[in-house]
């Protein structure tokens, strides 16, 4: 080792709590929780402490918590500064970590930056399919532990609503650190596998198709069964005499659908089970399963009854498909007006395959939903309240790694936020158990003033870009936060 | 970074915060004075640092904020060198326990903040210490009642973090107050000492800890083979320190170890009874 290299690196001041330690090479702070080694704040065994205690919380830009700045957006020479390994520091007794200031149009623009500890948090889970993953309440659970619930059912969807306080620490400890883990997981985009109380076992990735009990989803439904006959009459009225779309939802039978009434089509006489609500419109055909459109059903024909004698003939050209096209039958009636499989007519066939190609491809969205609590509104303001009213007028931009946050109406700041348009690995966690994310606030230096803000913290945007900072590209839906704030801004009058 | 909180087996919570643990028992509103300890502490590291150059004067005015005050009030009730920093855990273990009072009727309550404990106690509610060696011996229980004025207790010795002017292995003293205790015990154990003894190695504070309050005061780095007679030299030396606090009613009792051999300074006693 050269001598240059032994030159005593200086003191480092630790900011992890107030007691702010100026710890020299090779020493400890007051806490004996984190050291100077060879000028890099370090943390020491963290279960030394207390084993069941409370862990302490590492840095996050330390050890195996490197976290390089993550999403500093960059579009042209503008830049914006997202939470991304901001870090946080509880900002209770300090401003936010990053105050960043920057001129846009003659507009001198303030950028709060932290990363906000959410123990108000969960996430909202939409997967793309007519399957039946569990009854709505249904309890989600991962490893056993209760996670979340069933919610509604939304179009051609199911919706999940995971974590929340309940399960962070309204429970077990055991609840509370998978919950937490499932929440951190699904944020950073990875695959989770949950079961569905008296349900599936699914695999939720954000942006990918639901995994429903080992069978990847690929399509989300063309419409339900009654919308795919009034889409489709007239493609399949030159060629056969009755369609039926299975559907968990609402099963439609062609002739006698307004849809084939209106083409002039002969009532076939075929007849299905399940309650009738208005003419060619079928509910309840089966039980809700992951067969034909969201039913148990495997085999089409168990949900029919004998044709009407009176009306179906012999030679009648029957077309069964579920509602996403991937499932289809094709039969022609016998002389005992029995359904028998038979030889598809090639422009039937296109029609099926034109069901399926209308479809969009099924998908898992995940949302973060959290709450921004007093202390993390005490990092940017003086006068919390402020924050919230200024929010709410539309003074101050939300956005939480870049992305568009949805900001709720009503009291406090509760945001909700697309995983998918936020960079990569922008959520951790700490012990409580509680997720940590990027949140930034961005409006008018003077408005900033106006509100209390921590103005003697204002640093100039070029400061923060070391090059250890890590920059992406804005993504195409990723709206300006400078742009949308002064929009919203002029709006105001 | 803000109060991390963990729940303990047996109904007990875990706070830390920077340097600061505390593990917290109530018997009555618990779910309220979990709530309110948490929110004391959270504001504590800052209130104590606003004033931190004060504390860290043996001779200084009086400071402002309420924790700094308990301290500065133990410390001044003793004679020579002794800084209010001796007495912060103690103080900060009795301005949570009265938020946790505060909060709700308790039965029972206690905050043990590293060996420093706050107690409360009403009717006939009891509390059971158990005075536990380095490698976990026990050396040996008390039971306090609230009729006893005892509402501290405090431990100090190598096993600690501060650093000690002498060599017990650990001091433990019950107080009327948690930070009379804390002061007390850090300076019984800076009494446990053999001046100018050659096994005996002493640095200054200051080349081992930076931001410490004993400046370049000799502290005790390591202790050699001390003969069993040395050892009972040393503890007569802090039960005589002990003692003189007890007859100036600075504390109630003492208990005093060292490599094998102890002294017990006891309740309403003013005799030194000998274990050796």
């Amino acid at each position: 080792m050269s001598d240059a290299a032994r030159v005593k690196p200086e003191k480092i001041r630790c900011d992890a709590c107030p007691v702010l330690c100026f710890i020299a090479e090779g020493k400890s702070g007051a806490c004996d929780r984190y050291a100077n080694h060879s000028g890099e704040l370090v943390r020491l065994d963290p279960l030394t402490v207390i084993e069941s205690g409370a862990p302490a919380v590492a840095f996050l830009d330390q050890g195996e918590n490197v976290q390089n700045w993550d999403g500093d957006i960059v579009q042209g020479k503008r830049t914006f500064v997202t939470a991304v390994g901001a870090g946080t520091t509880y900002p209770d007794y300090k401003p936010a970590p990053f105050i960043v200031s920057q001129e846009v149009d003659g507009a001198d623009m303030v950028t709060v930056v932290t990363e906000g500890i959410y123990s108000y948090c969960g996430v909202k889970v939409k997967i793309d399919t007519d399957r039946f993953i569990g009854l709505e309440c249904a309890v989600v659970r991962v490893k056993g532990e209760a996670i979340g619930h069933v919610m509604t059912s939304e179009y051609g969807s199911k919706m999940l609503s995971l974590g929340g306080v309940e399960h962070l620490t309204g429970g077990s400890k055991a609840e509370g650190r998978v919950t937490c883990d499932a929440l951190m997981n699904l944020c950073n985009r990875e695959a989770v596998t949950m079961q569905i109380d008296e349900g599936a076992e699914i695999v939720v990735q954000a942006g990918q198709a639901p995994i429903i009990n080992d069978v990847r989803e690929k399509l989300m439904r063309v419409g339900c069964g009654s919308a795919a006959i009034g889409m489709f009459a007239k493609q399949w009225e030159p060629h056969v005499d009755e369609v039926i779309v299975v559907d968990d939802h609402i099963t439609g039978v062609l002739t006698e659908h307004e849809a084939g009434k209106q083409l002039d089509m002969r009532p076939s006489g075929i007849k299905i089970q399940g309650r009738r609500s208005t003419p060619g419109r079928y509910f309840q055909v089966a039980e809700p399963g992951t067969g034909w459109g969201g039913t148990d059903v495997e085999d089409p024909l168990t949900i029919l009854k004998p044709a009407d004698a009176k009306k179906a003939w012999a030679g009648l050209r029957l077309l069964m498909v579920s509602t996403t096209g991937e499932q289809w039958a094709y039969y022609e009636l016998d002389e005992n007006l029995i359904p028998q499989p038979a030889e598809i007519s090639e422009e039937l066939r296109v029609s099926a395959d034109r069901i399926a190609e209308n479809c969009e491809p099924s998908l898992c969205t995940v949302l973060f939903m959290g709450g921004a609590g007093g202390s993390l509104r005490a990092g940017v303001t003086e006068n919390p309240v402020r924050l919230t009213r200024s929010v709410k007028d539309a003074l101050t931009y939300v956005s939480c790694g870049g992305a568009e946050a949805y900001v709720w109406p009503g009291g406090g700041i509760t945001v909700m936020v697309d995983v998918m348009e936020m960079p990569t690995n922008s959520f951790g966690y700490v012990p409580t158990p509680a997720l940590v994310a990027p949140i930034e606030f961005t409006l008018r230096r003077e408005d900033y003033a106006a509100l209390g803000g921590h103005i003697e913290h204002i640093q100039d945007v070029a400061s923060v870009l070391t090059p250890e900072v890590r920059k992406v590209s804005r993504l195409a839906t990723q709206p300006d936060p400078h742009k949308a704030q002064r929009r919203n801004r002029e709006g105001r009058g | 970074m803000q109060v991390q909180r963990a729940f303990l087996c047996g109904n007990r919570l875990h706070l830390q915060h920077g340097p600061i643990d505390l593990i917290i028992g109530v018997d009555g509103a618990r779910a309220v004075a979990f709530e309110a300890a948490e929110q004391r502490l959270s504001s504590v590291l800052s209130e104590l640092m606003s004033e931190i150059a004060l504390l860290r004067q043996w001779d200084g005015p009086s400071p402002k904020g309420p924790i700094a005050r308990k301290m500065w009030t133990a410390a001044q009730a003793h004679e020579g060198f002794v800084t209010p920093m001796a007495g912060v855990a103690g103080a900060v273990a009795e301005t949570v326990l009265d938020a946790i009072c505060t909060a709700g009727d308790q039965r029972r309550a206690y905050v043990n903040n590293g060996g420093d404990i706050a107690l409360h106690l009403s009717g006939d509610a009891t509390f059971d210490i158990a005075m536990a060696g380095l490698g976990g011996a026990a050396l040996g229980k008390i039971t306090l009642s609230a009729k006893s004025n005892v509402r501290g207790i405090a431990t100090s010795g190598q096993a600690g973090r501060s650093l000690s002017f002498g060599i017990a292995q650990s001091v433990t003293v019950l107080a009327k107050t948690a930070s009379m205790a804390d002061v007390a015990a850090t300076l019984i154990a800076g009494a446990v000492d053999l001046p100018e003894h050659p096994l005996i190695h002493r640095a200054p504070a200051k080349d081992i800890r930076d931001d410490t309050d004993l400046g370049d005061q000799l502290v005790v780095r390591n202790v050699g083979a001390l003969t069993a007679t040395e050892v009972g030299l040393a503890l007569d030396a802090g039960a005589r320190r002990a003692v003189n606090m007890q007859n100036q009613r600075l504390i109630h009792a003492a208990s005093l170890h060292l490599r094998g051999q102890s002294r017990q300074i006891e309740l309403n006693k003013e005799k030194v009874l000998e274990h050796a």
